[in-house]
């Protein structure tokens, strides 16, 4: 059974002015939609492996479950579609309530002390991460919260690939195809913005519980 | 091995007379600065935009210079040339906080020089000669060199190189380049982070890769770095 595109929850436009709608047009539409069209071609090749859901084929990233023939498929495009699919979840329009919800931001405040010192270190984990990559919010296997960031379409799922892995509650696309139309060379601008944007309440709820 | 580039040197002396009759010579260190573009902002137009050199090169390469600066200040290695740099920040494969800006301002300005207006066609004389033999045509050079552009997953840099008397193609994630090879001497680049060309052509790298090649590439340039190269 192949993997398909999923459709946004809300338009193109819904995140204006913050994320423009022609970034989010070519974002789903161009970029996810060519995750999904690689990870079939690769997942077709050995269709044994749809048995382990997107979220497994991440978790095996990087081990001998995957054949050699196609580790790096899997990796940057099971990569892919996983992080863009959940990119897209956790955003809502500006003028819907954002936030987390009231047990995350409890999480949150036990983790890092407050949600603005959450959001400093999410920010600074963003804009270093050199290249393409992403900067994530994660519960760690120990139930503890993380923010840390990854290369490429790499995430916090493929445990055997990052240093810090999780289970990803948020997530930031930092390639700059995600910015650059409306941001140019300004990643922090991004950044800054994407809070307004982000996280949905009900996006959050179950992670945390 | 490597290329000369011309001023980037990172210091220069002065003459300071002190208390002793004779004048001192005393190194005082210099800044990088961002060397200009070979052409102007818009020499490249239609295959890139004005706007992508004036943000490429006046931003993204611009900070580079800036933040290197800023973190060789007062250091010993403020005393180097940018290529020795980039060989110390590369540290044999753990590469220190210097690395990805000195890379990234070698590598832009290795990429500007590398395109020209009215540039692209075929090279001639012994590169084109060295480039048959290596190849086998130019077109199969060309493809691999699309390839290379095309394959390279994230942000980096496709390279035509030298290394031990034969040419090949090879591609770099990020700031790496053939410098931290002692075997191999860049010859051309092209960059393939998305900011070179995602104003112009957004998703479709293969575009941008195929007006590089076709349209841009200056080869005088590259033979002039082929024939130090031997």
């Amino acid at each position: 059974m192949a993997f398909t595109l999923p459709p946004l929850p809300y338009d193109y436009t819904t995140l204006e002015p913050h994320i423009d709608a022609r970034t989010m047009e070519i974002h789903h539409t161009k970029h996810h939609q060519t995750y999904v069209t690689n990870l079939n071609a690769a997942i077709s090749k050995f269709p044994e492996l749809n048995g382990l859901g997107l979220v497994g084929l991440n978790k095996a990233a990087g081990t001998e479950k995957i054949p050699k023939d196609i580790a790096t498929a899997i990796r940057n495009h099971g990569g892919g579609h996983y992080n863009h699919s959940l990119f897209w979840k956790v955003m809502t329009g500006p003028t819907d309530s954002n936030g987390p919800s009231a047990d995350l931001k409890a999480a949150i405040d036990s983790a890092f002390g407050s949600f603005e010192a959450f959001k400093e270190k999410f920010n600074a984990a963003a804009t270093t991460r050199f290249g393409s990559g992403w900067a994530w919010l994660v519960v760690q296997e120990d139930g503890k919260l993380a923010v840390t960031s990854t290369a490429n379409q790499d995430n916090p799922l493929q445990m055997a690939i990052v240093d810090t892995p999780g289970i990803p509650i948020l997530g930031l696309d930092v390639w700059e195809h995600a910015y650059y139309l409306k941001y140019q060379a300004s990643r922090p601008g991004y950044i800054s913005a994407w809070w307004n944007v982000a996280p949905k309440r009900e996006a959050t709820d179950p992670v945390v519980t | 091995m490597g290329t000369a580039l011309a001023g980037q040197k990172l210091q220069f002396r002065s003459s300071v007379p002190c208390r002793c009759t004779r004048a001192r010579t005393v190194f005082t260190r210099a800044e990088l600065t961002l060397k200009p573009l070979p052409y102007s902002e818009d020499a490249l137009e239609p295959h890139i935009s004005r706007d992508t050199l004036n943000v490429h090169w006046g931003k993204h390469h611009r900070t580079y210079v800036t933040n290197l600066n800023n973190q060789i200040k007062d250091k010993p290695m403020a005393n180097k040339t940018l290529n020795e740099l980039i060989v110390e920040a590369w540290n044999s494969g753990s590469p220190t906080p210097e690395f990805n800006n000195a890379g990234q301002v070698f590598n832009h300005d290795f990429y500007w020089e590398s395109m020209c207006p009215n540039g692209g066609g075929e090279p001639t004389g012994e590169l084109k000669a060295a480039i048959e033999r290596d190849f086998g045509s130019f077109d199969e050079f060309k493809t691999q060199f699309k390839a290379a552009g095309a394959t390279q997953f994230g942000s980096g840099w496709a390279w035509l190189v030298a290394e031990g008397g034969k040419l090949k193609v090879t591609k770099t994630p990020n700031a790496e380049n053939p410098l931290t090879n002692p075997a191999q001497t860049p010859l051309l680049t092209m960059d393939v982070w998305e900011h070179a060309y995602y104003l112009d052509v957004q998703n479709r790298r293969p575009d941008y890769i195929s007006t590089f090649v076709d349209k841009l590439i200056n080869w005088d340039k590259v033979a002039e770095r082929f024939a130090e190269a031997k």
